[in-house]
């Protein structure tokens, strides 16, 4: 780890003898030298109210901070504004994030009332109002906006993720699908596990000890789901119990805010429906 | 036999050109005889302190102060959780006066009261009208969304409707026609 990040300091030094400064990439901040559509415009100043926490001060109470940006500096995405804040207001302001493009899962959170990636989240430009930012709810507060996510992963852990199988093929190459098999993946393998959905569930809310979440159960399905899998029957006795997926009540919130347009809830559905056929 | 070798000549090598390394070595290998004899004292020529604190304690308490981030009150009131809370509610007024009624009638003999549907039906028959209508809708109301919200629960275990669209729409005329049904109920006479 040491060798890595002295050598990521090396790299950075000697980047400017590489690269000219100008192209040093800064997505956070539309410079106001650069070309500006709009250059006669009024500043549009908007406010963030950002939810703070600090472990260093564990007796203080969490509370709202607020930040006001210029939208016509700031990048369209709540992530431009969030790493705005942070770059050039507030460097204690701390929050995950990683892709900027909704593929790592990294920057969920919860944005005027919705879970979503901060990377995907447009700013609203309606200035009057403003935005506001909170972690995951019903998490334990790591810092700031970084919710602590063991649980969730311990939980991912405990539905084996990968393929189980013991009998070879009979040509002993890769196991094949047909199309058919396949196309009941689509849905189930892009979820990323940002935790969106879980969090949105009051049931989880209310059970994570024991309920599994509409995520993990999704990433289930998935294997449950999956023709090449053979343990199937072994994978829907774990889950037969009253808590790991009856806990869900079919609220629906985790569809309706997942990022990336995926359907836990069909797929929780899909689980009670061969748990009920077996 | 030739790994003997190799090894010697470069042990050779390394005392004719770093004395000290060779000392030092000579220092610190223990061998077999000072083993035995128990006199293998190892010296160390970097300070070194052994780690008497658990690493994961730092954890364990920062973990005992996290506070648990903002949820119902945060979280924007959409037809998907509140149309569910709904349906919680409503099946509770349903069942809790049920229960409550039915104790009551089965104590009433002992306690005196007269929960007789005759006399139920007098003492109702006596309120004034806007007192009639507004207990019936009371009463309507929780029936007839839980009813029809019943419904939708049917289908979506079924995997019928389970879109963000279907699910909207759905919810608001669950919402419309238990709204409109229990007021024609109401209005009945």
């Amino acid at each position: 780890m040491a060798a890595l990040r002295s050598s990521s300091r090396l790299f950075a030094s000697a980047r400017p003898l590489f690269r000219p400064a100008a192209f040093a990439r800064s997505y956070a901040t539309v410079e106001s030298s650069a070309q500006d559509p709009n250059p006669s415009d009024q500043p549009r100043i908007k406010k963030f109210q950002v939810y703070r926490w600090n472990p260093d001060k564990p007796a203080e109470k969490p509370q709202m901070q607020t930040y006001s940006l210029d939208l016509n500096k700031t990048g369209p995405m709540m992530l431009d504004a969030l790493i705005r804040i942070k770059n050039e207001m507030d460097p204690t302001l701390t929050f995950r994030r990683s892709c900027r493009e909704g593929i790592c899962g990294s920057c969920a959170m919860n944005i005027d009332g919705t879970n979503t990636l901060a990377c995907l989240c447009r700013i609203p430009t309606d200035t009057t109002k403003e935005s506001r930012i909170y972690p995951l709810p019903h998490m334990y507060v790591v810092k700031d906006l970084v919710p602590d996510l063991t649980q969730f992963y311990k939980q991912y852990k405990s539905i084996k993720p990968y393929l189980q199988r013991d009998t070879p093929t009979e040509d002993g190459l890769e196991y094949r699908q047909s199309p058919e098999e396949r196309k009941k993946l689509d849905g189930l393998y892009e979820c990323i596990l940002c935790a969106c959905c879980s969090t949105s569930c009051p049931s989880y809310w209310w059970n994570s000890e024991e309920y599994l979440g509409p995520a993990i159960l999704l990433q289930s399905y998935r294997w449950l789901a999956d023709s090449r899998d053979e343990r199937t029957a072994e994978r829907k006795a774990a889950l037969d119990n009253s808590m790991s997926v009856y806990r869900c009540h079919t609220i629906l919130n985790c569809t309706r805010t997942c990022p990336k347009g995926l359907n836990p809830a069909l797929a929780i559905a899909e689980i009670k429906k061969m748990m009920a056929a077996h | 036999m030739l790994s003997q070798k190799v090894a010697q000549q470069s042990l050779r090598r390394l005392a004719v050109q770093q004395p000290y390394a060779m000392r030092w070595a000579a220092m610190n290998a223990a061998s077999p005889a000072t083993i035995a004899m128990g006199r293998n004292v190892q010296t160390r020529f970097t300070a070194s302190t052994s780690n008497t604190q658990d690493p994961t304690k730092i954890l364990a308490q920062q973990r005992l102060n996290r506070p648990v981030s903002p949820h119902l009150s945060i979280y924007k009131p959409q037809i998907t959780w509140i149309g569910s809370s709904i349906h919680r509610i409503t099946g509770l007024v349903m069942s809790g006066p049920l229960y409550l009624f039915a104790t009551a009638y089965l104590a009433s003999p002992l306690l005196g009261w007269h929960l007789e549907s005759a006399s139920m039906a007098a003492a109702f028959g006596a309120l004034p009208l806007a007192a009639k209508v507004l207990l019936k809708t009371v009463a309507a109301l929780p029936f007839t969304y839980h009813c029809m919200n019943g419904v939708r629960h049917l289908l979506w275990d079924l995997c019928i409707g389970i879109t963000n669209q279907q699910v909207i729409k759905s919810g608001w005329t669950v919402v419309g026609l238990s709204t409109i049904s229990a007021l024609s109920l109401a209005l009945l006479y």
